[in-house]
C-alpha cells in the first residue's frame, strides 16, 4: 500500500510538474487534444451508446474514467486539476474544493445553451457552486438516497426503522456523509441548518455517531458500492437499507417485493454536476458536450441509463413511462419532502470524519 | 602495461556503475522522493485555505485520539499473530518438502504451494467471501451436516482477517523455510537419535537454530506484507475490520486530509522497522545473514 501510494504521488507530482508548460492550453483546433475528450464521471452517468452518437456528429472521442465524489477531487488535487476535460462531482462538494485546490475553472455561460437546461436546478447549482462571483459547475441529473425495503419480509417508514429489534443483521448503510444526514434528520433534527456553526454541528453529528453506533449490531456490513448491496439484497442477506433510487427502482423491475419508499425524515436529494478541471485540455469539445447531453434526446437515453433524471428541461416528455411509474409510486407528493445538500462549508467533513472512523471502531 | 589494467579497472566500474543506474534511479525517483515529500507534508498544518505552517499537529492527533492508537496496536498484535500461524503452518510444510518428499515429489509439492499465486490477490480473496458468507458454499455445508441449526455468517470476524492473511502469506514463509532445511546435513540428526534424543529436543537443539535465519527471514517479509496488507482486512472484515493501511486510505481519498494520512504512513513504517529490529534482537540473528537467505 505504501509503495502503491509512493508511485502515485510521484507520478501526480510528475504530471504536476511536467504538465504546467500546458497551463492554459484550450486544446487548439487540428491537434490529437481537440479529438479526444477525457471525462471523469460514475458508473452508467455516460452510457455507450452517446459516446458513439458524439463521435459522429462532432469526431470528438470520448475516454470515460470511473470514480466517485472523494475520488474526483483526490486525483483533481494530485495533478492541480490536469488530466480531464471535464468531470463529474455533486453540486456540494464543488466550492470547499475549489476554495481548498483550485482544480476547478469557471463556466463561460456564453458557450451554453442555459434555456435546454431545467431552471429549478439551475437555480441550486448557481446558489451552491458560485465561487467568488463565478459558477463552476452545470446540473447533469439529480437524483434521491431513501430506504430500500422488501416489503414482503419487513415494513418500514423511516431511516430509524433500520434500528428496530426484529430488523437485526438485516440492514445496511454506507458509512458515509449521507448516512449522518439521513439520521441527524430522523431524530429530528436539520443538519444543513448547523452548517454555519461547528460547534453546533459537531455536537449534533455526536449524537448522530452515537446513534449508528447503538444501531451497529443491525448492520449486516457498511457497504461501499452499489453492487455489493445488490449481491446482499438479492441473496436476501439484507432485507432493508439506505440506497438510491435509481438502483432501487433496477432491483424494483426484478422484483415488485422490492420497493423504494420516500423516508417520513425526507429522502436525500443530490445534484451532480458537469464541471471544467483547471488544466484541461479540450475545453472547446468540453462545451460541445455539454450541450450534447442537455439536448432531449440524447438526455432520454443517458436517463435511461442510469434510471435518474437529467437535468434537460425538454427530455421529460421523452423519458421512460415504467421509470415515471416508479418514480410516481415513491414519491406521492411529487418533489416535496426532500432534502437538498447546501454547499459544504470547509470543516464540517473533518467533524464528519471523526464521528465515522468511531462509528467504524465501534463494538 | 599499468595503462591498460587502469583502463579496464575504469571500464568494469561504468560498466557497473551503468548496470546499477535504472535501479538507483527507480530508488530514487520512485521511493526516495516521494517518502521526502510525505515527511514534510506530515510536518505541517493548514490553517486557512492553501496556507499551511510546519507543525505536529497531525503526530499530536494520533497520540491524543484513542482510536487511531486503537487500531494502530491492533493491528500490529493481529500482524504478529498472523506471522506466528503462518510460520506454525509453513513449518511442517516446509519440512516436507524439504526432507521427506523425494525427487520429482519436492517440486510438485512446491508448485502445490505456488499455485493459489497464479490467480490475482482479488479474485482470492472474493473466493474466500464466496466461501464463507452467510448465504455460502461453507454455511450451507454445516448446515447440512447438521452442525448448526440455521446458515451463520463466517464474514466479517477477526479470525476470518486472520484465515485470509495466513493464506496469502503462506508462501512467502515456506520459500525461505525450505532454503534454510534443505542445507541441513541429514547425518546430524541421524547422529543425534544414535546418541539417544528425543524428536522434540533435536527440533530445538539442531533444526531450529539451524534454520533460524531462514525463520526470521520469513517471519520479517510475512509480518510487512501482513502490515501493509489493504485488501485482504478491508473485504474480509467488513464493518468491523479497523486495519491501519485503511485509515491511511480513508485519511488520503476520502478525507482529503494529506497531512494526516502522510504522518500515519511514517507511523506504519515506524512500526515495521521497530518490529524487524525487535524480531532481530530476540532471535539474535545479523541483518545481513537474514536478507541473504530471503
Amino acid at each position: 500500500m505504501k509503495l502503491v501510494l509512493s508511485v502515485l504521488l510521484s507520478a501526480g507530482m510528475l504530471l504536476a510538474t511536467g504538465c504546467s508548460s500546458h497551463h492554459g492550453d484550450q486544446g487548439a483546433p487540428g491537434t490529437d487534444e481537440s479529438k479526444t475528450l477525457r471525462i471523469i464521471t460514475w458508473s452508467d452517468y455516460i452510457p455507450q451508446e452517446i459516446v458513439d452518437q458524439f463521435r459522429q456528429e462532432t469526431g470528438i472521442q470520448v475516454e470515460v474514467s470511473l470514480s466517485n465524489n472523494e475520488e474526483i477531487i483526490s486525483k483533481l488535487r494530485a495533478t492541480g486539476g490536469a488530466g480531464f476535460d471535464l468531470a463529474q462531482p455533486s453540486q456540494d462538494r464543488i466550492i470547499s474544493a475549489q476554495r481548498e485546490f483550485r482544480i476547478y475553472r469557471p463556466i463561460d455561460l456564453t458557450k451554453v445553451k442555459l434555456d435546454e437546461f431545467r431552471a429549478d436546478l439551475l437555480e441550486i447549482v448557481k446558489k451552491n457552486a458560485t465561487y467568488e462571483g463565478q459558477l463552476y459547475a452545470l446540473p447533469y441529473v439529480w437524483g434521491t438516497e431513501g430506504l430500500l425495503v422488501n416489503s414482503k419480509r419487513a415494513s418500514i417508514s423511516d431511516y430509524l426503522d433500520l434500528c428496530r429489534p426484529d430488523l437485526k443483521g438485516k440492514t445496511s448503510v454506507r458509512l458515509r456523509r449521507p448516512t449522518l444526514m439521513a439520521f441527524a434528520l430522523a431524530i429530528g433534527k436539520d443538519p444543513f441548518a448547523l452548517y454555519g456553526d461547528p460547534r453546533a454541528y459537531s455536537a449534533l453529528m455526536d449524537e448522530v455517531g452515537r446513534t449508528l453506533i447503538a444501531c451497529k449490531p443491525n448492520f449486516r456490513f457498511f457497504y461501499d458500492n452499489k453492487d455489493q448491496l445488490i449481491n446482499g439484497v438479492r441473496s436476501g442477506e439484507i432485507v432493508a437499507s439506505m440506497m438510491w433510487d435509481s438502483v432501487s427502482w433496477k432491483l424494483n423491475r426484478e422484483n415488485p417485493d422490492l420497493k423504494y419508499i420516500n423516508p417520513k425524515s425526507g429522502a436525500i436529494a443530490w445534484l451532480d454536476t458537469m464541471a471544467l478541471p483547471a488544466r484541461g485540455r479540450n475545453e472547446a469539445g468540453a462545451y460541445k458536450w455539454i450541450n450534447f447531453t442537455m439536448r432531449p434526446d440524447v438526455a432520454a437515453k443517458i436517463a435511461r441509463s442510469i434510471g435518474n433524471f437529467t437535468a434537460s428541461k425538454d427530455a421529460d416528455a421523452l423519458m421512460d413511462p415504467e421509470l415515471k411509474a416508479q418514480f410516481a409510486a415513491s414519491f406521492p407528493d411529487g418533489m416535496k419532502n426532500l432534502k437538498w445538500y447546501p454547499a459544504i462549508p470547509p470543516g464540517l467533513e473533518e467533524i464528519e470524519g471523526r464521528v465515522l472512523d468511531r462509528i467504524k471502531a465501534a463494538n | 602495461m599499468l595503462e591498460a589494467t587502469a583502463t579496464a579497472a575504469w571500464h568494469r566500474r561504468l560498466m557497473l556503475g551503468l548496470l546499477l543506474a535504472p535501479a538507483l534511479l527507480w530508488l530514487f525517483a520512485l521511493i526516495v522522493l516521494p517518502h521526502l515529500d510525505l515527511a514534510l507534508l506530515s510536518f505541517r498544518e493548514p490553517v486557512a485555505p492553501r496556507k499551511y505552517v510546519p507543525s505536529l499537529a497531525q503526530y499530536r492527533t494520533f497520540f491524543a485520539e484513542p482510536l487511531y492508537w486503537h487500531v494502530f496496536m491492533r493491528t500490529a498484535i493481529l500482524s504478529a499473530l498472523a506471522t506466528a500461524l503462518t510460520l506454525l503452518i509453513a513449518f511442517p510444510v516446509a519440512w516436507t518438502i524439504a526432507k521427506l518428499a523425494r525427487g520429482r515429489m519436492g517440486a510438485l509439492l512446491f508448485v502445490v504451494c505456488l499455485i493459489p499465486f497464479w490467480v490475482s490477490e482479488t479474485v482470492r480473496t472474493l473466493g474466500w467471501m464466496i466461501l464463507l458468507r452467510e448465504s455460502g458454499v461453507l454455511p450451507a455445508l454445516l448446515v447440512r451436516l447438521g452442525l448448526t441449526n440455521g446458515p451463520v455468517e463466517l464474514l466479517y470476524h477477526d479470525a476470518t482477517i486472520l484465515v485470509g492473511l495466513v493464506y496469502t502469506s503462506l508462501l512467502f514463509m515456506v520459500v525461505p523455510l525450505v532454503g534454510s532445511l534443505e542445507s541441513l546435513d541429514n547425518s546430524l540428526i541421524e547422529a543425534a537419535y544414535d546418541l539417544g534424543s528425543g524428536g522434540f529436543a533435536i527440533l530445538r537443539k539442531i533444526v531450529i537454530p539451524h534454520a533460524a535465519p531462514g525463520i526470521t527471514a520469513g517471519c520479517i517479509v510475512v509480518f510487512m506484507l501482513t502490515l501493509g496488507n489493504y485488501l485482504t482486512p478491508t473485504l474480509l472484515g467488513g464493518k468491523n475490520s479497523l486495519w491501519f493501511t485503511e485509515q491511511i486510505y480513508t485519511q488520503f481519498i476520502t478525507r482529503f486530509n494529506w497531512e494526516q494520512g502522510a504522518a500515519f504512513g511514517f507511523l506504519l513504517l515506524a512500526l515495521s522497522t521497530a518490529m524487524v529490529w525487535f524480531g532481530l534482537k530476540l532471535s539474535g540473528q545479523r541483518f545481513s545473514d537474514v536478507m541473504r537467505r530471503t
